[in-house]
């Protein structure tokens, strides 16, 4: 399938031949009410997190709030460690997470690309066949806490999700529509070994693919809460924003007291709390780094997506 | 002679360079993927703890039980999550397919390209979004004191609904947020699809006389017709998945709401996290794996009679 060229030839035909005005309103109509929606939520939470305790209390959350506060941000300045360390503990387990899912993605999607390596069937399949069968949530659960000792530790919350073989396809299928084999068998003959072809001439003609899959992962290891439900049980100093925010949710002191805070101090601390805006607070400061880098890397994930969902 | 088996040595060194680099992700693979596949045997015993407590020496000497782990099949909560994970997955899937393809048609029809890109990027942000974010946003809209709902029934001198104690409006309102959440997704590969048929295809439509509408119908629609098989198969192998974050955040894993939030994935976290009963939800997991095989195969086999070409492998 040819997904990602021809988007040139398309205004030629829409100039030729089109809906008519009144039909191409009723589509704007559907399609803007419904991308308005998706984005709404979040205008709404970022105006909830400067609305005043004393608004909500009155009218509620509302898109116009009587009195607007920064009550919230200026809160989480005073709140003891335990919301930026795991803000910190967020950005530490993306980076070290991605850049080593990056690595071993890459590795092992370029030999599967190389028609002459011997054993490309067999990995092949080797990654394949977990896209549609599995262990199951509890064996996997229970082998890598016991056995793996993945359990209150950084790498319970990195290793799991350090390959994916989706990802994998992807790669591979840029490996196949961009590096001509020719390459691999002029850089052979000139004597290059397989390490020093991949790096020195395969990867910078790559570097779209590694961007998509740098995404994807990122994302992936950003929104991580699920391997902090499983594996984080005591030590509350490792965990991510997103499981943070999650423990908070049935908890709104939970922020407050787990902060280094003495116990009176934490107590003070949890009843003046701002909780419903500080809530929301956090949610923007999750969303945040999100929303300023998606118009960038938005494109690079469509890209990667429609090579991806090609039959590899 | 020297020279082939010169080559031939050059040929062992290539695959032995290559195989090192596959050592990281096999080696992933085996730990993470393969050898839980192993503990699938602890759906078939009683598990217990033994001397010494390791994991392999439990699983060894706990005793075959044959099918008794697989008795919560009987049980009415059982029919429950099973309603609920096929009935979700089936009305996503069509619905989520019917719009999409529509969303990804009107958007390729626009003219003014400019406001398809900004409809586009808008859709899709949502994807990139983890259900503990998407939980807040339904939160500020549904909270029982301060959500935005309540606080407009009362201002105008209604009462208010508890949404989270509740079960009626939950089918919708998971509805509603599995299609904010992915309609994006799969407009974006459909438009993507869209863009890749051939003007001319159009064109030789229109000087014979058909009309946009039948553009789409006779032009349009056969040519992203793989692209609607292969996420349909992906969609119908997944049908006895769950989207866990959505079924346990959204609704604030609400005691009250299991009746309409149950699915499979759920039963399966909360068998062990309240009951830690290993045998039991491991057989509710493997079942879903197994299940998960066979009709990913199933519907990739009637595929592959049908349009050999669409199919998956």
């Amino acid at each position: 399938m040819t997904t990602a060229a021809a988007g040139t030839g398309k205004k030629r035909h829409a100039a030729l031949n089109q809906f008519g005005p009144g039909t191409q309103a009723g589509f704007h109509i559907v399609l803007g009410i419904f991308a308005l929606l998706c984005i709404i939520p979040f205008v709404f939470v970022i105006i909830i997190s400067f609305t005043s305790e004393d608004s909500i209390r009155q009218i509620g959350y509302s898109f116009a709030p009587l009195e607007w506060s920064t009550e919230a941000y200026t809160y989480t300045f005073k709140l003891g460690d335990q919301l930026w360390r795991s803000y910190l503990n967020s950005f530490l387990i993306t980076i070290v997470g991605t850049s080593l899912a990056v690595a071993i993605t890459v590795l092992y999607a370029y030999p599967l690309y190389r028609k002459d390596y011997r054993f490309r069937g067999f990995f092949n399949f080797l990654s394949f066949f977990t896209m549609i069968f599995g262990g199951g949530l509890v064996p996997t659960f229970v082998i890598c806490k016991s056995v793996l000792g993945l359990s209150d530790n950084y790498a319970a919350l990195i290793v799991p999700a350090l390959f994916s073989p989706f990802s994998v396809i992807i790669m591979r299928t840029f490996f196949q529509t961009t590096v001509p084999g020719e390459l691999i068998e002029a850089a052979t003959i000139d004597g290059s070994g397989e390490y020093s072809t991949l790096i020195r001439i395969v990867l910078p003609i790559v570097t779209p693919g590694i961007a998509t899959i740098t995404l994807l992962y990122a994302i992936g290891f950003w929104n991580e809460w699920f391997l902090s439900l499983l594996y984080i049980n005591k030590n509350m100093d490792i965990i991510p924003l997103q499981y943070l925010l999650m423990r908070m949710q049935r908890n709104a002191d939970f922020l407050a007291k787990n902060s280094s805070m003495l116990g009176a101090d934490a107590s003070r601390a949890a009843m003046t709390l701002p909780s419903q805006s500080l809530k929301m607070a956090l949610v923007v400061f999750i969303v945040l780094p999100i929303a300023c880098a998606y118009p960038f890397f938005q494109r690079f994930v469509v890209a990667g997506l429609t090579v991806g969902s090609v039959k590899g | 002679m020297t020279g082939r088996s010169g080559i031939g040595s050059a040929r062992r060194k290539k695959n032995f360079w290559l195989t090192t680099m596959m050592l990281p992700g096999a080696i992933w693979l085996l730990l993470i993927r393969y050898l839980p596949m192993l503990g699938i045997t602890i759906a078939f015993k009683n598990y217990r703890a033994y001397k010494p407590n390791t994991f392999w020496n439990n699983i060894i000497k706990s005793e075959w039980v044959g099918l008794k782990n697989f008795e919560f099949l009987n049980s009415p909560d059982t029919a429950v999550m099973i309603r609920n994970t096929l009935g979700y997955n089936i009305l996503w899937i069509i619905l989520g397919m019917v719009i999409s393809v529509a969303f990804a048609v009107m958007m390729s029809e626009l003219s003014n390209r400019f406001a398809a890109k900004a409809y586009q990027t808008m859709m899709f942000f949502p994807y990139f979004l983890s259900w503990v974010v998407a939980s807040y946003f339904v939160l500020a809209f549904l909270d029982p004191t301060s959500g935005m709902i309540n606080a407009l029934e009362k201002a105008s001198g209604g009462t208010a609904t508890n949404f989270y104690h509740d079960t009626k409006w939950w089918p919708y309102i998971l509805t509603l947020c599995n299609l904010w959440k992915n309609i994006g997704y799969s407009t974006v590969l459909y438009l993507a699809a869209i863009t890749g048929i051939d003007t001319t295809q159009y064109e030789a439509a229109a000087i014979d006389g058909a009309n946009k509408w039948q553009q789409i119908r006779y032009v349009t629609l056969p040519n992203i017709r793989t692209m609607i098989i292969i996420l349909l198969i992906m969609n119908v192998g997944k049908i006895f998945n769950a989207d866990f974050g959505l079924f346990y955040n959204v609704p604030q894993n609400s005691g009250s709401l299991y009746p309409v939030t149950q699915v499979v994935d759920t039963y399966v976290y909360r068998a062990y996290a309240n009951t830690h009963n290993l045998g039991m939800s491991s057989a509710a997991g493997f079942l879903q794996s197994a299940v998960g095989l066979i009709c990913i195969a199933g519907t990739n086999a009637i595929v592959r009679k049908i349009d050999p070409e669409s199919s998956l492998f």
